[in-house]
């Protein structure tokens, strides 16, 4: 996987409150055996007409937007199905953090399985980064992972949290897998155990 | 030793490495896989050269995208969805794991022939790529939906990377009245916490009105625990449960089944155990309800009206506005004055055999609404068997009904059965977002018997009165 270090870019607003993963990736882009190439239907639902071509209004068809790769969305972003397709859809547009004052759960998960991070902040950070973002492709945001800093076009900081496991992984480019695999041993340990004191299962 | 709730318990049984700062390696009991969330986990272990660590403890089944008219035994026409189908049927059997093919009388949506096999047993870990995983909650177990890379993780390792969630309590206490479901109980808790309220929780649901459920009710219950925002959802193993896996396919037998049942038997949560979030509602002030939006939390009693998007606060206040204009709906407007044109029964919410028996109660000797579609999709072929055996298959094609093969269906609208842009379905299953059974389409979430009500009258409506 790619390292994640920084990322300084233009930010997107999109303050709609439980944002799902239908809406970020409807179903009918879900029968694809391949990761990429999702971009282009990222939002699909929003971003086009239902007889086809783009909505001017919505947020990532208006030219300040097109190079979007810090997305400010309202709370509960990533709600509903478990589908990797989401992250990958947003990953393959070019954006690189999500940033909300709540995300679902197995979303959260998924997006640093594939270098982008997610980031939790209060309401009235929250608020300012909104502001930011609405300001356009002029004004651009930055996010910086080791200092766990977003910087906004005015040069205010906002602190924030991640999981040191996590932040290590994403700034070393790590595969979980492998990762796993180093501790082998622990597993086939726990194997040993577990077929004598629960054989049945 | 510190009392321990049943979610500390399973959790502590399972952990096979903990690093300092807390993150663990959860061993995986039961790997469930389906064709949308799994081709890229198993074509990266094929990248790599890697086997399933466990072939024995992996079971595949296709659900979301066959097709569930009797013609799919001339295959899938779809050449997307036959692609990701024969890609399983590959996987499978390339990879040695347990497999129930389309045309297995035992092939069905992945959470009903989990349980329906013996697969999910008390005390274990569940996981799969798909949100409702949570349903094997109902047996103790503890159950959650995960990402395609993580799905490749538990190909390879058999193991989870996880830091533990916080334990929530959610009491149902007292009686349900005439007319109230499962369904109503897991709509209800949603209604009061909102979809993001269980976020970082693992709920456990307790109290008399969950322990009168039967495992159909209970696994409805567990099934939604998603959707309120939980990684997962249990209810304790108790003689139901027991008596609900006894004999099935896969469970323990003979010496082995007392065995297992000695730890079962130990499976619930200490007196004075901690949690960090308790919820309680009266069974007794549960209604009959149906969501009115956009979102699960969007809950109502059927006997309300469309809410105005200023009773709401902050971003609600948008977000209601946007999903009532979705729906075509006025604020003000009685819920049910509401018309629909289609009913779709079916879904891993709702599509056990009490499900069935629940809804044909309600139709049987009545007809479906002039000019609307309704369809019930059993949610496994064994299901369908036992609907057919027991006389329910004839109350529904009667009543007008399509009796479909089983599978996910117009839950997802990844197969055939879509709705129309601007086309109202009374729905069993778990979602009502924008667009969530077809392009367009606007979903109403309720019960089996509501949805069979709705199909009658041809809008939405309260069950009691057709008791």
């Amino acid at each position: 996987m790619e390292k994640f270090e920084k990322v300084h870019g233009v930010a997107a607003p999109m303050p709609l409150i439980n944002i799902d993963t239908d809406m970020i990736i409807p179903k009918v882009h879900l029968k694809t055996i391949k990761r990429s190439g999702l971009g282009v239907v990222l939002f699909d639902e929003m971003r086009y007409h239902d007889h086809g071509g783009e909505n001017e209004e919505f947020v990532l068809n208006k030219p300040a937007y097109r190079a979007t790769e810090i997305l400010v969305a309202g709370d509960n972003f990533g709600c509903g199905s478990s589908r990797e397709h989401a992250p990958w859809a947003i990953k393959d547009f070019g954006i690189k953090v999500v940033i909300s004052t709540s995300f679902a759960d197995i979303f959260f998960n998924n997006c640093f399985k594939n270098g982008i991070l997610p980031i939790v902040v209060e309401e009235e950070h929250h608020a300012v980064l909104m502001e930011d973002a609405h300001k356009g492709e002029n004004a651009r945001m930055t996010v910086h992972l080791e200092d766990q800093q977003i910087t906004t076009s005015d040069g205010v900081v906002i602190a924030f949290e991640v999981d040191p496991h996590r932040k290590h992984c994403l700034l070393n480019g790590l595969d979980d897998i492998g990762l796993t695999m180093e501790k082998d041993h622990h597993i086939d340990k726990f194997e040993d155990h577990a077929s004598q004191a629960r054989p049945w299962v | 030793m510190s009392p321990k709730t049943l979610y500390d318990k399973i959790w502590d049984a399972h952990v096979a490495h903990e690093a300092d700062d807390g993150t663990c390696l959860l061993y995986i009991d039961r790997h469930l896989v389906h064709e949308v969330t799994s081709p890229q986990a198993f074509e990266g272990l094929r990248m790599a050269g890697r086997p399933v660590r466990a072939p024995e403890k992996t079971i595949a089944v296709p659900d979301h995208n066959v097709p569930t008219t009797a013609d799919r035994v001339n295959g899938i026409e779809n050449p997307e969805s036959r692609i990701q189908v024969e890609a399983l049927d590959k996987n499978a059997k390339d990879f040695g794991i347990h497999y129930y093919p389309v045309h297995d009388v035992r092939q069905g949506i992945v959470h009903i022939v989990g349980p329906e096999q013996g697969w999910t047993l008390p005390g274990m870990t569940v996981v799969c790529g798909d949100s409702h995983t949570a349903t094997h909650g109902a047996f103790g177990a503890l159950a959650h939906g995960i990402g395609t890379s993580e799905v490749e993780h538990v190909l390879a390792t058999q193991t989870l990377i996880q830091k533990k969630s916080k334990n929530m309590k959610v009491e149902i206490t007292g009686k349900l009245q005439p007319g109230v479901t499962a369904k109503d109980i897991t709509l209800a808790v949603i209604g009061e916490t909102g979809t993001a309220g269980g976020t970082g929780y693992v709920i456990e649901y307790c109290g008399e009105a969950i322990r009168d459920l039967s495992m159909e009710g209970r696994m409805t219950v567990c099934n939604m625990a998603i959707e309120g925002g939980a990684r997962a959802g249990l209810i304790a193993p108790d003689e139901t449960t027991y008596g609900y896996v006894k004999g099935r396919p896969h469970a323990p037998k003979g010496a082995q089944w007392e065995a297992a049942l000695n730890w079962w038997k130990t499976l619930y949560t200490d007196d004075d155990a901690h949690f960090d979030k308790v919820i309680t509602l009266r069974g007794e002030d549960i209604a009959p309800v149906v969501t009115w939006g956009t979102s699960p939390e969007d809950v109502l009693p059927i006997t309300a009206t469309v809410p105005h998007p200023e009773d709401f606060e902050g971003g609600k206040v948008d977000a209601a506005r946007r999903s009532i204009e979705y729906m075509g709906l006025e604020a003000g407007q009685k819920l049910s004055d509401v018309e629909v044109d289609t009913v779709f029964i079916g879904s891993c919410t709702n599509g056990r055999i009490e499900d069935l028996r629940a809804a044909a109660e309600i139709l049987k000797g009545k007809k479906v609404k002039d000019g609307m579609r309704a369809m019930v999709v059993p949610g496994s072929g064994l299901v369908r068997a036992q609907a057919e055996e027991e006389g329910l298959a004839e109350i529904f094609k009667e009543a007008g009904f399509e009796w479909r093969l089983a599978g996910c269906s117009m839950c997802l609208a990844m197969n055939p059965d879509q709705l129309q842009p601007g086309e109202r379905c009374a729905a069993t299953s778990n979602r009502n977002f924008e667009g969530r059974q077809g392009r367009g389409g606007r979903t109403h979430l309720l019960s089996p018997a509501m949805a069979a009500a709705a199909a009658i009258t041809g809008r939405l409506t309260d069950v009691r009165e057709l008791m």
